[in-house]
């Protein structure tokens, strides 16, 4: 279907939130193309008559009622994992980008 | 009295501890006397709860002293796969990222698991996020086989595999994705169900592929497996896709085992090449015992089979790299800042790249790739259907036999290393385990013999349409009571004696 | 940031067509959140909660947390859908948008993609100026809000040259609809004012459906608004840029303004508009370059595995139809002719805002002049001088109380005002006001008589003209009266009784 170029893996890390190094995007672009050769088999047999599937065991509407749960937490509760943080909240870094 | 306690099935066991014979106490301490004297070797567990644990199993002896009414398990200790969340107890999924992270909260088949009176032991080992089919990709270092400390005991929960085969522990939680629970039930000689998608709640669980996973027991027995499976099953308000009809008792079908008139299906695409021969030569023994006692043998194919490793591995990553997207060191888990700061961008990216192992990594990078813009449709898109064409094939099957037969994995378990530099030869070894996912379909793994070529332990594989689970603990107990005939006991009676190992045991991880 | 070079409007519409879309974000009011149980921020009850205390394990995406959808989210959701002239969709699904950021605790927003709930819209809206417009309508979509972040650090308390950052995840899985408009065409130089009555009229439709609490100062109403110019007879439109951060209707109006007026400087001059996300600065008054859309915006959307289609049934789209409130604009039909206004009388009290008032004020009893010129008057004097809103000022069964105490002659219009003062001090209703600060006009006779006796007997003269005649003479004593009773008597019944009592 098409070649995995260095380029498409450099592109793909960043997407995914991870500083692969040089050596490591050598290795994932080799592998990803044997990978990727070995599963474009499914489009033989992925027809247009035939419709995909989501959920292995189909159902439909699965609603909660509109009220307040037991599991709600404490902000301690929330904050006891967190790497840093600061009067109740989450600390992290200064943002370079904008908000989406 | 402590070497007997061990050995004693879960159900034995909790019938000893309705008869008082013995205490909660006691059968405890018994296993986290086993877990110190082996786990060294066979790296089982991630963490071992200790003295908690005899707490609660004394807070058992007391509440059934006070005449609570119990159930068949209570008082029994049980290991729990570290993919679940335990509140208090380190929860890893086998990965550097949640190292030390303790959940506020218990997930669901753990919280089953509490109100039935059981035990928990520890978390077991795992590979890396459930990725792998040999425990080796486990930030923590690999669990070995009890069988032979040299190969692998299949995965991703080679961990509660080994536990319940090294009788560290008498049953086990287990998460099955593509056959995480059935291909180390198979190389350890142990038993594993995975039930259908929705029977057991994933709430707590932390997740691999949302439309695959699956929570389910891992034990030595049939009816230790029935007795496991009827406590975490059951409707959970907070899973959507947790099934909310009612389930007959798995406990009783075993007890009703007869395979008399059953129609079992012999998938001829996954009984030939590619299947060492002792697999393919227990597998037809099996056959034969089940058919002699009343089956009746049916060929039948699954035509499109063979693209569900393909299909698999492409919605596995995809599913996983939007799954472990919250893996990003602002709420939880591993921060790593790079040299001389930087931004939250720079810390999540560096933080991602030191806190995931290769498998994780390569997974990601695949799955992000098969969503991206241009690419779903041939990729994504197209594996959704194959998943249509597999769920035909098997509601085509189902039309003419009561369950389906296959060996659980191609070979028995192979070497550390082996498949390690290759990892298209390692996903293979899911073939038989993936299609049941694909399709939502409940399996099960027990023990059919050793292979004669290794001596090592092979598994059988039956399957059954959605909601039927109880199809499998009938044939499944059918089978192993015939089986434990012919052996005169168990399979793992016939296990290597780890008692040899016990003074290696401070040597690797023991934690 | 330096200002950009911005066109002459009337010179910019002469030149280029503006072509406008809108995206309003609304945060329903359910109790608790989207996809989890927490308390929803939303909803008035919850306002103001300390940070990270409207919290589950799904608000923060914990491993092993799963999302189920809020019934009650669904039906607000198809109600609104219905109110937008929508078709609802036989079935829809929730998809994974994915992209990292910090306020994201999933690092994927749960939304919809290609099956939104709602399609195919129209909602007429009314400009100031009396224009009607139909806007098109494309789809309105349930999604989960994010967290809020607070920049440390720096001198702007933005974005830009902080430290560090805090997130409060409070916020984050607050039911949204967001609303996507077709491209508006048409609008010409009432673009700006179209934008702005647009989003006043999601903010009516929503208030009346009770909803959504709609105040866009808190964000529970959000503005993205999509400009576009086209030179005059081309087909082919514009690049749009996309200015968000639009955090009131007047801003609505004047950030496609200014864009309009930007974007034309820029063509006229030879230039070209780059497709990015703009953001609006109310302080400054315009807009500045943010995000350029690129190919890094790859969400990788995919169906949400966790959550199953949302199929509603007939039954439940009827039902929510039938109980659907009547849409503003055919609403202002009725009322205008109801009350009996002309169309100038009518355009101000629908420009003031205070339409829900007059009706509420009607619906209690006060007759509609009498309601509208309390309303437009002195209330919306009071108010402008506190710099509040009026409607948060006096309820408006106590301003039908009030027209009503004036109508049957307790009141003068001079005590009416003091009573309303009274009860904007918050001293009780109008009647506990009257009661409490004795304001009402003295009806009792003797008491007039009395007062009119002794100012007529110290005014000999006075008595005089007003025996021979002179009955305008009256107004001295009628004045005297007055100060007397300090001024809680009714003028033309003092008249009355001094031409009386001066016979006698």
């Amino acid at each position: 279907m098409s070649e995995i170029t260095a380029e498409q893996v450099a592109h793909l890390a960043n997407l995914a939130r991870i500083a692969l190094t040089d050596e490591e995007i050598g290795h994932l672009t080799t592998e990803l193309g044997q990978i990727m050769h070995a599963v474009e088999k499914v489009s033989e047999v992925a027809t247009p008559d035939v419709p995909p599937t989501s959920h292995p065991i189909p159902m439909q509407n699965v609603f909660r009622d509109d009220v307040v749960g037991t599991t709600v937490l404490t902000a301690d509760e929330a904050l006891a994992g967190a790497p840093e943080s600061d009067d109740s909240r989450f600390k992290v870094s200064a943002i370079l980008g904008e908000e989406q | 009295m402590s070497d007997e306690l061990i050995r004693l099935s879960a159900a034995a066991l909790g019938e000893k501890l309705a008869a008082g014979e013995v205490s909660s106490v006691e059968a405890t301490r018994a296993h986290l006397d086993r877990i110190a004297a082996v786990d060294g070797a066979v790296h089982a567990f991630l963490h071992v709860e200790g003295e908690r644990a005899i707490e609660t199993a004394a807070e058992i002896d007391r509440r059934r002293a006070a005449g609570a009414p119990l159930g068949p398990l209570a008082g029994v200790p049980i290991a729990i796969k570290d993919v679940l969340v335990t509140k208090g107890m380190p929860s890893t999924s086998g990965s550097r990222i949640l190292e030390g992270w303790i959940p506020p909260y218990d997930a669901t088949p753990v919280t089953k698991v509490r109100e039935a009176g059981m035990i928990p032991l520890g978390k077991t080992n795992m590979d890396e996020f459930a990725m792998g089919s040999s425990t080796e990709h486990s930030a923590y270092g690999p669990t070995h086989n009890p069988w032979d400390l040299d190969r692998i005991p299949g995965g991703s929960g080679g961990g509660s595999a080994a536990s319940v085969a090294a009788f560290e522990a008498p049953l086990a939680l287990g998460s099955d994705t593509g056959g995480s629970i059935r291909q180390p039930a198979h190389v350890t000689g142990t038993v594993g169900v995975k039930p259908t998608y929705g029977a057991v709640s994933r709430y707590g669980s932390i997740a691999l592929a949302s439309s695959l996973d699956q929570i389910g027991p891992v034990t030595r027995t049939v009816l230790d497996a029935a007795l496991l499976h009827d406590v975490i099953a059951g409707h959970d308000p907070l899973d959507s896709t947790s099934i909310p009809e009612a389930w007959p008792s798995m406990a009783d079908a075993v007890r009703r085992a007869d395979v008399s008139g059953l129609r079992i299906g012999v998938i001829k695409e996954l009984d030939g090449e590619g299947f060492q021969a002792g697999v393919r030569q227990r597998f037809h023994e099996s056959l034969e015992l089940l058919e002699k006692n009343g089956a009746e043998i049916v060929e039948v194919s699954a035509p499109h089979f063979e693209y569900s490793i393909a299909a698999y591995y492409l919605i596995l990553p995809a599913e996983a790299s939007s799954n472990l997207a919250k893996f990003d060191s602002v709420r939880f888990g591993l921060r790593v800042t790079p040299e001389g700061g930087g931004t939250v961008e720079q810390v999540m990216s560096a933080t991602r790249e030191a806190g995931f192992g290769p498998e994780v990594k390569r997974r990601i990078i695949l799955g992000t790739y098969a969503l991206s813009a241009g690419y779903y449709d041939a990729y994504y898109g197209s594996a959704q259907k194959v998943r249509t064409l597999v769920q035909r094939d098997f509601d085509a099957a189902f039309a003419n036999v009561d369950v389906l037969a296959s060996p659980t994995a191609p070979t028995t378990a192979f070497k550390f290393g082996e498949k390690l530099a290759d990892p298209v030869s390692m996903y293979l070894n899911d073939i038989a385990t993936i299609p049941a996912n694909l399709a939502g379909v409940p399996g099960i793994s027990l023990p059919s013999g050793l292979a004669p070529e290794d001596g090592l332990p092979v598994g059988i594989q039956f399957l059954a349409p959605a909601r039927e689970d109880a199809r499998l603990y009938n044939v499944g107990a059918a089978l192993e009571q015939l089986l434990e005939a012919r052996w005169g006991g168990p399979l793992l009676a016939q296990a290597p004696d780890l008692s040899a190992h016990e003074l290696t045991a401070t040597e690797e991880g023991a934690l | 940031m330096a200002r950009a070079e911005l066109m002459d409007f009337d010179k910019a519409l002469e030149l280029f067509e503006p072509v406008i879309g809108l995206e309003v974000h609304v945060e329903l009011n359910t109790t608790t959140k989207m996809f989890s149980s927490a308390p929803n921020p939303a909803n008035s009850q919850f306002h103001g909660a300390e940070p990270n205390t409207l919290i589950t394990p799904v608000c923060l995406g914990l491993p092993g947390s799963l999302p189920v959808v809020n019934g009650d989210a669904v039906k607000y959701s198809i109600s609104l859908g219905l109110a937008l002239g929508c078709e609802i969709a036989p079935s829809s699904r929730f998809a994974r948008k994915n992209y990292f950021y910090p306020d994201l605790a999933k690092n994927y927003q749960i939304s919809q993609y290609d099956e939104p709930i709602a399609f195919d819209g129209e909602v007429e809206v009314e400009l100031e100026n009396g224009r009607v417009f139909t806007v098109p309508i494309e789809r309105a979509h349930m999604e989960e809000d994010a967290g809020k972040l607070t920049h440390v650090g720096g001198s702007t308390g933005r974005i830009q040259g902080a430290e560090y950052s805090l997130v409060d995840y409070n916020r984050a899985g607050v039911p949204l609809v967001e609303i996507v408009t077709r491209p508006i065409f048409g609008g010409e130089a009432d673009t700006p004012a179209l934008a702005k009555a647009y989003v006043a009229t999601i903010r009516d439709i929503v208030l009346s459906l009770g909803i959504s609490e709609a105040r866009m100062e808190r964000g529970n109403l959000r503005c993205d608004a999509n400009v576009s110019l086209r030179p005059r007879g081309q087909e082919k439109l514009g690049t749009r840029t996309e200015t968000k951060n639009v955090n009131s209707m007047r801003s609505v109006e004047r950030a496609v303004r200014y864009e309009i007026q930007r974007q034309a400087a820029i063509l006229a001059g030879g230039g070209t508009i780059i497709q990015e996300t703009r953001h609006w600065h109310e302080d400054t008054g315009a807009t500045s370059a943010g995000r350029p859309k690129s190919d890094a915006d790859d969400y990788r959307y995919f169906p949400e595995p966790d959550l199953l289609p949302v199929v509603p049934s007939k039954e439940l789209v009827d039902e929510l139809r039938a109980a659907l409130p009547e849409a503003p604009a055919a609403r202002r039909r009725r009322l205008k002719s109801e009350w009996g206004f002309s169309d100038d009388e009518f355009q101000i009290v629908a420009n003031s805002g205070m339409l829900n008032e007059l009706a509420e004020t009607v619906a209690a009893g006060a007759t509609p002049a009498a309601a509208r010129k309390w309303w437009t008057g002195e209330i919306a004097r009071l108010a402008n001088a506190a710099d509040v809103d009026a409607s948060g000022l006096v309820s408006p069964e106590h301003v039908a109380e009030l027209a009503q105490l004036v109508d049957s002659g307790t009141l003068t219009d001079r005590l009416a005002r003091q009573v309303l003062e009274g009860v904007i001090a918050g001293e009780g209703s109008p009647q506990q006001v009257v009661d409490a600060r004795g304001l009402a006009v003295v009806s009792d006779d003797g008491a007039l008589i009395a007062a009119i006796d002794e100012a007529l007997a110290s005014q000999p003269d006075v008595l005089a003209k007003i025996r021979d005649g002179k009955v305008q003479a009256a107004g001295a004593v009628i004045g005297a009266v007055m100060k007397a009773m300090q001024g809680k008597a009714d003028a033309a019944r003092v008249r009355e009784l001094v031409l009386e009592r001066a016979q006698a």
